[in-house]
């Protein structure tokens, strides 16, 4: 599946969420830096299937053990931003996108779904 | 077979209430059948005055008629018995009602002694005893400018404590040279009587009431045998119990010369089927006029029904309470007569504390104590006292001050050591509960009763379970989430004291992980209470919960409400008409708030900056609903207008929601004026209440409305608006500093150690010495104050993040609005999903719900 260019890094605010949109779909984007130098990019879909609003992008990142998570600005149910997985309730799980930083840009992949995103 | 046999309980005060209580725990089966003389059911006689205070008869209540009915107890309210007949075991009632008995219980308690006084059975003369007696003395006191309590005793002042809450100008009459002679010695008595008399009751000693005729400027005229008189037109008298003993008197029990009815140690009367218990029986010639004593006694009864061998050996009569607003303890031999003792005594004549221990004459056992003033020695003395304990060298230690803050180490008690006397839990009882489980305070509470008669033990109960915790090495942990081992208080400690600027700086000095939504919205406020940056700043937008993080409310399909300001409610015409025209063009649903301000529901994220530039050039600033913050001052219109108000109640929350607005705090905060005390601003429900007096303002604090309504605390009265704002000043940020995360300020004076009192020696008396401060620190708070939605539409980084995509501008298809009342409202699921069947199908919103893979 091919990469579609979405918006420039300074777009992104770190660690926090922009919602794109993706062939129709509505796709959060957050941009976390780990430590100095370090930064990771982690996409998902917007929707939150427990609240029934696409405001996922606006949620807080963090972290639940080893789990890097975003919550939902609703109600606060935790997803994990590399599985899609909700951990308050392990039935629902979210899209998760490829994405990366290249060139100063923001890619996204809308063709494999639920994979570890890569790293920039 | 104990279980058939038929109980009969005559009487259902407190400690009638606990024996039905008590056996009913022992035994299933027994039959119990309860007389009860009043109207209602057992309630609390300790803390009657409550009930002119706001405390409800059912919140006296010690029980009710479904949980007697539950226990399968047989009652009879407004049941008077006329007469026992031992012979055949049968008890009639004044509406002829027969009931047989195998085992009769008297619990009939006592009634206020009347002094033979000339003209004491006057309209107006009343006592001070029950539920009854207090709707009576409420009907005179509205018909009264003037009350007198006649009895100096601890009941007396209880009664005083009531004639002054009722607005009376109150005055106490004592027989005996002191108030309170039975407790406490005589410079004791003297500390007390010049803190009440300060507290506006007019005390007089030494004064032998002859007669009460009619008055010429009140009702009465009270004549003493010294020739002196004192006008009033109420009595109270309160001058001691004697036991209700008529019954066992007709029907031939053995009763004291002096009225009450004889027990032994099993506290059965003369008659082997009939026992007493409570302030009607007499033991060794004692009676004995306390509640825990009287628990004691029917605990004893219980277990002689039940097979068991306890018996009453006499009780302790050390006291602990607060007669109007003043401590008073008084432990064993207060007047030290036990041959040889020694007294220690400590006075601090500028607080207005006395206090005295007496050691026996090798200065190694406590006998006796008495606190005026401060008691907080009390529950350290009594564990002395009762377990017999080796003082130490230096006894004088326990009472100085520089040892207050040393109490007791819970673990050197032993096991035997009575924690609660109410309820006659041991040091052993709360040991033994721990082990089967129970390991937080109220889990205790609730399974040996401990702390939940009086509540005098609360802080030694607490002590205990907090050591024994310790012992077993178990960490009382109050960590705010798994990224800090810090409660909010420490971490606003390190904050400031390490000046943490930003998240990352205190996560990576502190902390582990990434954070989460719990600490980084807590340290996000923290940050804001102590250097306030603006909230969108870049390091901390991202730690903003879900409405700060967009300075607007997020609704349930993910649109947003706008509030602006309108401080104490007071907005003009033209601006009126703005908010309207901005409602309009945008199409929003407008809403009047509780607050006295309107909100402007249905703008999407994209739509804000637009909104926000029309307000903010119409002189508005944000609202701040969205934030952990000064929500609003609500007000009443006061004396500008109204025919009652004696202040400017507007002017004054004007003033207010300008010098807080913005104010970061652990959660939001709801202030109010009112312009008289008729209270149309509701202010007693809000955490910081103002109400005008004629000569300024009451301020009231810590109330709450909501899920669970708390009347605020009058903290003091008549100030000036300078002293006013000092104090609210002081009482924001103290709360701000030590309230733990999301915590109203209801439940964090709840929870302060030593509660209204001690907010008032901290913000009134500066005990910590912090006043200047925390002042210091709310100025540096006001002054730095900017509407943080002026500031963002001057940020056009800020602004970027305010579209719903950052690749289209498009809008958020699922955000779908429809009629109702002539305004919009969010469509339901299934309106929206008839409407996307009438669209077609390639502009249909992909449905974002996954499949798992």
């Amino acid at each position: 599946m091919a990469w579609t260019d979405i918006c420039a890094v300074e777009d992104l605010v770190e660690n926090s969420g922009i919602c794109a949109l993706l062939n129709g779909q509505q796709v959060a984007v957050f941009l976390l830096e780990l430590q100095l130098q370090e930064r990771r990019v982690f996409a998902v879909g917007n929707y939150d299937p427990i609240g029934g609003a696409n405001v996922l992008s606006r949620g807080i990142l963090g972290s639940v053990g080893e789990q890097i998570v975003v919550a939902s600005p609703l109600y606060k149910q935790h997803f994990s931003l590399t599985t899609g997985r909700c951990l308050e309730q392990p039935d629902v799980v979210i899209p998760v996108y490829r994405v990366k930083l290249q060139q100063g840009r923001v890619w996204l992949n809308a063709g494999q779904q639920n994979q570890q995103a890569s790293a920039a | 077979m104990q279980q058939t046999k038929q109980i009969l309980v005559i009487g259902n005060g407190m400690v009638g209430h606990h024996f039905v209580d008590q056996l009913r725990a022992k035994d299933p089966l027994a039959q119990i059948t309860v007389l009860c003389g009043e109207a209602q059911l057992a309630y609390d006689r300790v803390h009657l005055s409550g009930y002119f205070s706001g405390t409800s008869a059912e919140q006296l209540a010690l029980t009710t008629e479904e949980a007697y009915q539950a226990a399968n107890i047989q009652y009879c309210l407004n049941c008077w018995v006329e007469q026992i007949n031992r012979e055949q075991q049968l008890v009639v009632t004044s509406q002829g009602g027969q009931f047989y008995y195998d085992e009769l219980v008297l619990a009939t308690g006592s009634y206020a002694f009347v002094p033979p006084i000339a003209g004491n059975d006057q309209p107006h003369c009343l006592v001070y005893r029950t539920l009854q007696d207090l709707e009576a003395i409420a009907q005179s006191a509205a018909l009264s400018k003037v009350g007198v309590v006649i009895g100096g005793g601890l009941l007396g002042l209880e009664a005083a404590n009531a004639l002054k809450q009722l607005g009376l100008q109150t005055h106490v009459v004592e027989f005996a040279p002191q108030l309170m002679a039975v407790q406490l010695d005589q410079s004791g008595g003297q500390m007390l009587r010049q803190k009440i008399t300060e507290l506006g009751v007019q005390v007089h000693t030494g004064k032998a009431t002859q007669a009460i005729v009619a008055g010429a400027q009140c009702r009465y005229q009270l004549q003493f045998a010294d020739g002196d008189s004192l006008e009033t037109d109420l009595v109270l008298f309160s001058a001691g119990i004697r036991p209700y003993d008529q019954l066992a008197r007709s029907c031939g029990l053995a009763v004291g010369e002096r009225g009450g009815i004889v027990v032994n140690n099993r506290c059965q009367t003369s008659d082997p089927h009939i026992y007493a218990i409570g302030e009607c029986a007499l033991w060794q010639q004692k009676i004995f006029g306390l509640v825990a004593p009287g628990y004691q006694m029917a605990r004893v009864v219980v277990s002689q029904l039940t097979g068991g061998g306890l018996s009453f050996t006499g009780a302790d009569m050390s006291t602990k309470l607060k007669l109007l607003g003043v401590e008073v303890g008084s432990i064993g031999d207060a007047h030290a007569r036990t041959p040889g003792a020694l007294s220690y005594v400590f006075i601090d004549p500028r607080a207005q504390v006395y206090k005295k221990m007496v050691v026996s004459f090798d200065g190694k056992r406590l006998l006796g104590a008495v606190l005026v003033g401060d008691t907080s020695n009390y529950d350290n003395l009594l564990q002395y006292a009762l377990n017999d304990m080796p003082l130490p060298k230096q006894p004088e230690q326990l009472i100085l001050p520089a040892a207050s803050g040393a109490p007791i180490a819970a673990l050197t008690l032993p096991d035997s050591a009575t924690i609660c006397s109410c309820h006659n839990v041991a040091k052993g009882d709360i040991v033994a509960a721990m082990d089967s489980g129970c390991c937080d305070l109220a889990g205790i509470k609730s399974c040996t009763r401990a702390s939940t008669g009086c509540g005098g033990c609360t802080a030694l109960l607490k002590s205990v379970v907090d050591d024994e915790l310790k012992s077993r090495g178990v960490e009382v942990k109050n960590h705010l989430c798994e990224h800090f081992a810090y409660s909010r208080q420490e971490l606003l400690h390190l904050v400031q004291v390490g000046g943490i600027k930003t998240f990352a700086e205190l996560l990576s000095r502190h902390g582990q992980g990434l954070g989460c939504d719990i600490c980084k919205p807590t340290v996000a406020s923290i940050l804001a209470s102590s250097w306030n940056d603006y909230v969108l700043k870049k390091p901390h937008v991202g730690l903003q919960d879900t409405n700060d993080a967009f300075l607007a409310n997020m609704q349930k399909d993910g649109s947003y409400s706008v509030v602006p300001r309108i401080a104490g409610g007071e907005i003009t015409a033209e601006k009126l008409l703005v908010i309207g025209q901005v409602a309009l063009d945008f199409n929003l649903y407008t809403k009047i708030t509780g607050g006295q301000r309107i909100d402007l529901f249905g703008a999407r994220l994209e739509q804000l900056p637009a909104i926000w530039q029309r307000l903010v050039n119409a002189g508005f600033e944000t609202g701040h609903a969205y934030g952990k913050s000064l929500r609003t001052v609500k007000s009443c219109v006061g004396s500008t207008w109204c025919r009652y108000g004696v202040q400017d109640s507007v002017g004054q929350a004007i003033a207010i929601e300008n010098r807080y607005k913005g104010l970061r705090a652990p959660h939001k905060i709801k202030m109010a004026v009112s312009g008289c005390t008729r209270e149309c601003a509701e202010a007693q429900s809000k955490d910081i209440g103002i109400i005008a007096t004629e000569n300024g303002w009451n301020l009231y604090v810590c109330g709450n409305g909501g899920m669970r309504p708390r009347h605020a605390d009058l903290f003091a009265t008549d100030l000036d608006t300078e002293t006013l704002i000092r104090y609210i000043d002081r009482i924001l940020m103290l709360y701000i500093r030590t309230a733990d995360r999301l915590q109203r300020t209801s439940v964090w004076m709840e929870k302060l150690d030593g509660g209204l009192e001690y907010l008032r020696k901290v913000i009134i008396d500066d005990e910590l010495g912090i006043a200047a401060e925390l002042e210091n620190q709310m100025a540096a708070l006001v002054n730095t104050y900017a509407c943080e939605w002026k500031a963002t539409l001057q940020d056009p980084q800020a602004l970027k993040r305010f579209r719903q995509f950052v690749n289209s501008p498009d809008a958020d298809e699922n955000i779908v609005f429809v009629e109702e009342r002539s305004q919009i409202r969010p469509a339901t699921a299934a309106e929206k999903r008839q409407w996307l069947q009438q669209i077609p199908i390639t502009e249909l919103p992909v449905k974002a719900l996954a499949e798992e893979n």
